[in-house]
């Protein structure tokens, strides 16, 4: 039997929800033109680029943090393969795996400060994306005197990273679906999906229970610095160029994706699949738009607004999930006022002296 | 009694310094296995710090710590875990958001083969937390899919304490596991504390409710301000002498009779 009940609990359904609604309104206002391939083409493409932020960026927002980097982790990607390939004049064998080696690893150094410093990620996240554009910005106009660099990618990159399917369905579309298959891996099928719920849930009972909490963390800044500066080389490779100030607008938009895909601003719930359509969703407002006549400024609105009652309905679901299924509860529980919940808050601030 | 045997872990002078104040002031304690130890003592005694220090969050500004008489500092939740101290915190160790079956298994997860991968067995695991939790007396619980935060108190509590007898510890610590909890389900878990203690575990309960602790004490330790002020096993002190003792010493007639002055002396005021 479909169950209805347990499946409108579960953390994808609004979400999924917000995309049909959004696609059904822009099949109505934007008919016939929205459902041409071609507009297809159009919103599938962006959505496919933002994924490959979004998806790793959801996995850092489960286990609790943010990533508000991924803008200037993108950029620095993206410079580095144009400049070794564009500039030297190295093959792509060499630039283009050193440009995701760059967004890693500054990744990784996000994660570092994080776990020694236990400053929140929003701050130390924000510094690595004023600090990282600097830096991209200064080393790129000191070996080249532009902010502009050309590529001539090579037909093997050409081939996977960039190019188009029948010239309109960007490469890009079969990285997102490598990238969705991965991240769910992980997060249902392996046991690092189930460190990431507990730390997100919970740090400090996660350390208890015995996971390696700073290595988890860590990691999961590799992932966003990976995907950012993967989409960063894609975008080279499809435009054969790369620009410094390239990928800002993906830190909100890799945000809206996320939240408007059911993950908890909190932490330690989400669901890649949720993130998914949350991509699809913010993909077809800001394409479909085109379709409708409007002026294209309206998007943003809609976006704005789809933002707030995503919030508005991710706290709704996590309070479904949380009442109890059952209906014969016994009697509830009386906190008690001089108890302390506050124990794990006092241990914190213990292990960081 | 027989205060020959080695306890399983033996405090000694453990003090605990927090920016000039001795949260913990030259405490020891013997922990034996198949006992119940009840710490008591008022609101900031140091009982939760004791606990933590057992624990593996703190390390003791001095003193040390024996387990079967071998000298043992205790210097990460790891150690612990792998010295067999096990620790519920209220409420902690389980995730609210996460399904019972994941968070039972933190840390912990049983694994199966899927080709060349290793894979959390999610399937093995909700049976293994149903046939736990049904173990224990929960038998409302049939689906390991249930979220933590749908849980009762009393039921998020057993889980703790089934995770941690689950995984073989060999000496459970509460801290305070019944305080947000009804009569019926404090009932419940006090009833496995007496399982996990005849299964020859070793438990060291804080509780602020007397009746709870003579339920289920076997040697009672009180803290007053960071120092041992009382040690003794069942049957040694009355429960007025306890009472009193967990006051901070302060006589509870005293204090009964300066309540039934203050509110004798109010009553006029609010009459009109
Ligand atoms: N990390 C810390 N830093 C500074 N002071 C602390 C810290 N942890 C505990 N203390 C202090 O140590 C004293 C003992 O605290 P503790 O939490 O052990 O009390 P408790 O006996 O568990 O009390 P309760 O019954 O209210 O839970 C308190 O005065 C507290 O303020
Ligand atoms: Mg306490």
């Amino acid at each position: 039997m479909l169950d209805l009940k347990s499946m409108t609990r579960r953390p994808e359904f609004a979400a999924f929800v917000g995309t049909l609604f959004v696609f059904i309104f822009f099949a109505y206002f934007g008919w016939p033109t929205f459902v041409t391939s071609l507009v297809i083409a159009g919103w599938l493409n962006v959505a496919a680029e933002l994924g490959l932020i979004a998806l790793p960026v959801a996995l850092v927002m489960i286990a609790g943090h943010l990533d508000l980097s991924v803008g200037s982790l993108l950029a620095a990607g993206a410079m580095t393969y144009a400049i070794i390939t564009g500039y030297f004049g190295l093959p792509d064998i060499i630039g283009l795996p050193a440009g995701l080696a760059v967004g890693t690893f500054f990744g990784f150094l996000n994660g570092l400060i994080v776990t020694k410093t236990k400053l929140s990620s929003f701050i130390v996240t924000l510094s690595m994306l004023f600090g990282l554009r600097g830096l991209v910005f200064g080393v790129t106009r000191l070996t080249t005197s532009t902010v502009l660099v050309s590529v001539e990618v090579s037909e093997m990159v050409r081939s996977t990273f960039g190019g188009r399917i029948y010239k309109t369905f960007e490469n890009a579309i079969v990285l997102w679906v490598i990238m969705a298959i991965v991240v769910s891996w992980i997060l249902y099928k392996t046991i690092y999906g189930n460190w990431i719920f507990a730390l997100g849930g919970d740090e400090t009972a996660a350390r208890a229970a015995g996971v390696p909490t700073d290595r988890v963390t860590i990691w999961l800044f590799m992932g966003s610095g990976f995907g950012a500066a993967l989409l960063g080389v894609t975008q080279v490779a499809l435009f054969g160029s790369a620009q410094v100030s390239a990928g800002q607008s993906y830190v909100f938009y890799s945000i809206i994706a996320v939240v408007v895909g059911g993950v908890l601003l909190t932490g330690g719930y989400g669901s890649p699949v949720g993130v998914i359509f949350g991509t699809m969703t913010f993909a077809i407002v800001s394409q479909g738009i085109y379709s409708t006549g409007w002026d294209s400024d309206w998007a943003s609105l809609i976006l704005g607004l789809l933002l707030l009652v995503a919030v508005l309905s991710n706290n709704t679901f996590r309070r479904l999930a949380l009442s109890a299924t059952d209906k014969a509860e016994t009697p509830k529980a009386k906190p008690k006022p001089n108890q302390a919940p506050s124990e794990f808050t006092v241990t914190k601030e213990a292990t960081n002296e | 009694m027989n205060e020959k045997r080695t306890p399983y872990i033996s405090v000694e002078n453990v003090s605990k310094v927090f920016g000039g104040y001795a949260a913990l002031n030259d405490v020891s304690l013997e922990i034996h296995q198949g006992e119940v130890l009840c710490l008591l003592g008022d609101n900031g005694a140091g009982k939760s710090t004791l606990i933590k220090v057992l624990a593996g969050f703190h390390q003791p500004t001095s003193g040390i710590i024996r387990i079967e008489g071998r000298e043992q500092p205790i210097s990460s939740p790891r150690d612990a875990a792998a010295l067999g101290i096990s620790t519920v915190h209220q409420f902690g160790g389980t995730f609210p958001l996460m399904a019972l079956e994941r968070s039972f298994f933190v840390g912990m997860e049983p694994t199966k083969r899927w080709g060349p991968f290793k894979v959390f067995d999610r399937k093995k695991a909700g049976e293994i937390v149903v046939r736990e939790m049904q173990a224990m007396g929960i038998t409302r619980i049939t689906d390991g899919g249930r979220l933590v935060g749908s849980l009762s108190g009393g039921e998020r509590q057993v889980s703790a304490i089934a995770r941690a007898v689950f995984f073989g510890a060999k000496v459970l610590v509460l801290d305070e596991p019944t305080a947000a909890l009804g009569v019926k389900e404090s009932a419940h878990v006090l009833r496995i504390i007496m399982q996990a203690k005849n299964r020859g575990l070793a438990v060291v309960l804080v509780t602020h409710n007397v009746t709870h602790a003579m339920t289920v004490g076997d040697h009672f330790a009180v803290l007053i301000h960071g120092m041992k002020a009382d040690d003794f096993a069942k049957g040694e002190r009355t429960r007025a002498e306890i009472t009193d003792l967990m006051a901070g010493g302060e006589a509870m007639a005293e204090l009964e009779a300066e309540l039934a002055e203050l509110s004798g002396a109010g009553k006029p005021s609010t009459s009109d």
